[in-house]
């Protein structure tokens, strides 16, 4: 958001001492060849491929197939599934994702002693590859010998097929990636509340607020700025999600966690479908710029 | 609001009729001030917002302890039911001796070292000179292309994936390091924050070092690239964790198992040799402990690397 905002903004005049014709675009040209040869290319080839039935080895013709697999894509029930779950798991994720990053930031900022304690607990998780996140996964909702089970069990609950069970395998996967990832939007909300002046405090205190009141009149106003950036991220970085669900449950139990990117996946990798998946990723990317779009207006007009 | 014991004691922030205090109390007063401007003062509020933090960080610390735990069981124990945290038949290292030697992890390890080292090399060097270039040079089209850059951080990386594989087989690259290194070194978001850094550099410092003769080559080398030092640590190492935790990419340019990077091998090697818990845990925290060492060293550095480059998501 920041970057398109200032994007319009003129930085000329901080250049100084101008030379038309410098070695300027020397400097551009290693980023700007990998950036056509790695961005450009792909998106264009990709773009070139939705209208062909190509393979994934590209051998053999690939016949030029029109608008054949973005009519397919448009009636596809299984990709408006994948869709919906993508969806779901965005609304499932979020919420938590905004808030616990929220009370821990507040937690932590009040300078209770330890600080690299709870900074390195709440952030730590977020270091771990996805690769090992399956592998804790694994050890917590393992259905006889997990974490979660041991826990239920020892208190007289029933044990739970956290990832084979249908009712609780969507549950499972957000519960994971809300340990896995919530230390992201706790430093961004940490460095924000180191922003908040000071004087602001110091004026509450003199007309005597609560606790309760500076929370909400000053600290949660102060830091708006920053719930709308990472509420922002984090629906743009959900509707993305991928490695975790892959690994953990690949998309099962029938279905009921994949999400989108997982299917085109599927269509290009093991059913080897490539023109088809090319067509799925562009309806999704052009479903993301929409949603883009329209959080940008609305982010925008809260601004005003 | 309710009157409670606050209103009759006096304020506790520092107020103008107070001198500036001492050296030795300043420290005190920091520390006990600012954390009753977001909480509450008094000791109530101060011990319950303690036994929070404890609460969740128990929560937070939970998998990674059980992990832990279960890395040090026989594969018995490990998965027998109601074990709990402690096994039956004590503690053991033998989940990380057998890893250690018999499993491919060193190489993945390697791998994953070389990978990322090398992208966070190629990513700094031309995303630092392409700033350099958008910020304080100028050539026709510059407005252009940094234009394009920014645009395209808005495609999502996912959505390349499939026509970069087909890149790739037709350039021979697939199985082949440059071909897991090159596609991730393209970074637009930190284009854009080096450039916003750079145009921060107040322009009198180039000035100067324009009269004395310098030209591009050596304001940026000897003059930009020093007084940047913090933002490119910064970068290097949201780029170099961004890199190591990287899945999908080198999971799909390779399926060698002895070029594997760390998060690939340990994915694919699940299938292999079916799922022995042990093992399981001692890899991940093999595989965990690296980036944590690497937090614990540069703290500071981090936290201020997510806080400026806010763009990066999961």
């Amino acid at each position: 958001m920041n970057a398109v905002r200032s994007a319009g903004r003129p930085t000329d005049r901080r250049v100084p001492a101008r030379r038309p014709g410098g070695s300027g675009p020397l400097f551009a040209a290693p980023f700007l060849v990998f950036f056509v040869l790695f961005l450009v290319v792909p998106l264009l080839w990709g773009l070139w491929l939705s209208f062909t039935d190509s393979s994934l080895t590209g051998r053999g013709d690939a016949a030029f197939a029109g608008l054949g697999n973005y009519t397919e894509a448009l009636t596809d029930s299984r990709m408006w599934e994948s869709i919906g779950n993508t969806v779901v798991f965005t609304l499932l994720s979020t919420v938590p994702l905004v808030l616990f990053a929220l009370v821990m930031a507040l937690l932590v900022h009040t300078g209770l002693p330890g600080q690299w304690l709870w900074r390195l607990s709440f952030f730590a998780p977020y270091l771990v590859p996805s690769a090992v996140v399956w592998q804790v996964g694994v050890l917590l909702y393992q259905p006889d010998s997990g974490m979660l089970n041991t826990l239920l069990q020892s208190a007289g609950l029933d044990a739970i097929a956290w990832l084979d069970d249908e009712k609780y395998a969507m549950w499972s996967v957000v519960l994971i990636t809300v340990w896995w990832t919530v230390g992201f939007n706790f430093l961004l909300y940490l460095a924000a509340l180191q922003a908040v002046p000071e004087h602001l405090y110091e004026a509450a205190a003199i007309d005597g607020a609560g606790a309760w009141r500076r929370l909400w009149s000053i600290t949660l106003p102060q830091l708006h700025r920053t719930t709308a950036l990472i509420g922002v991220l984090q629906i743009l970085a959900s509707l993305k999600v991928f490695d975790q669900i892959f690994l953990l449950t690949k998309g099962g139990p029938n279905g009921a966690t994949r999400p989108v990117l997982e299917y085109i996946y599927d269509t290009g990798f093991t059913g080897y479908r490539l023109g088809y998946a090319a067509a799925m990723s562009y309806v999704f990317f052009a479903l993301l710029l929409v949603l883009s779009v329209g959080q940008f207006k609305l982010f925008a007009r809260k601004e005003v | 609001m309710t009157v409670t014991a606050e209103t009759f004691s006096p304020p506790r922030t520092r107020t103008p009729a107070v001198p500036r205090q001492r050296r030795g109390a300043t420290r005190r007063t920091r520390r006990s001030t600012r954390p009753q401007q977001v909480l509450g003062p008094g000791p109530a509020a101060k011990a319950a917002a303690l036994a929070a933090l404890v609460l969740m960080t128990v929560v937070w610390l939970a998998p990674l302890a059980w992990t832990l735990a279960t890395s040090l069981k026989n594969e018995t124990d490990a998965a027998s039911i109601g074990d709990g945290w402690l096994p039956a038949n004590g503690f053991t290292m033998d989940a990380y001796s057998k890893i250690l030697s018999q499993g491919k992890l060193p190489v993945w390890a390697l791998n994953s070292l070389i990978v990322a080292v090398a992208v966070t090399a190629i990513t700094v060097a031309i995303s630092a000179a392409a700033a350099y270039a958008f910020s304080r040079t100028s050539f026709r089209g510059r407005r252009l292309l940094f234009g394009a850059t920014l645009a395209s951080i808005m495609v999502p990386p996912q959505i390349l994936i499939v026509p970069m594989f087909r890149e790739m087989l037709a350039l021979g690259l697939v199985d082949t390091y440059a071909g897991m290194i090159l596609p991730q070194v393209v970074m637009p978001p930190m284009v854009y924050i080096l450039k916003k850094f750079f145009d921060g550099i107040p322009p009198e410092l180039e000035d100067a070092a324009r009269i004395d003769g310098a030209g591009h080559l050596r304001v940026f080398t000897s003059m930009v690239l020093p007084l940047s030092r913090p933002i490119l640590a910064a970068v290097s190492i949201f780029v170099f964790i961004t890199t190591w935790n990287n899945f999908l990419w080198p999971f799909i340019s390779t399926s060698d198992q002895s070029l594997m990077t760390l998060p690939v091998g340990l994915a694919t090697v699940k299938d292999a040799y079916g799922l022995q818990y042990a093992q399981t845990a001692a890899s991940a925290l093999i595989a965990a402990v690296p980036l944590i060492v690497v937090f614990m060293v540069a703290q500071r550095q981090i936290v201020k690397s997510v806080a400026t480059t806010g763009l990066g998501g999961q």
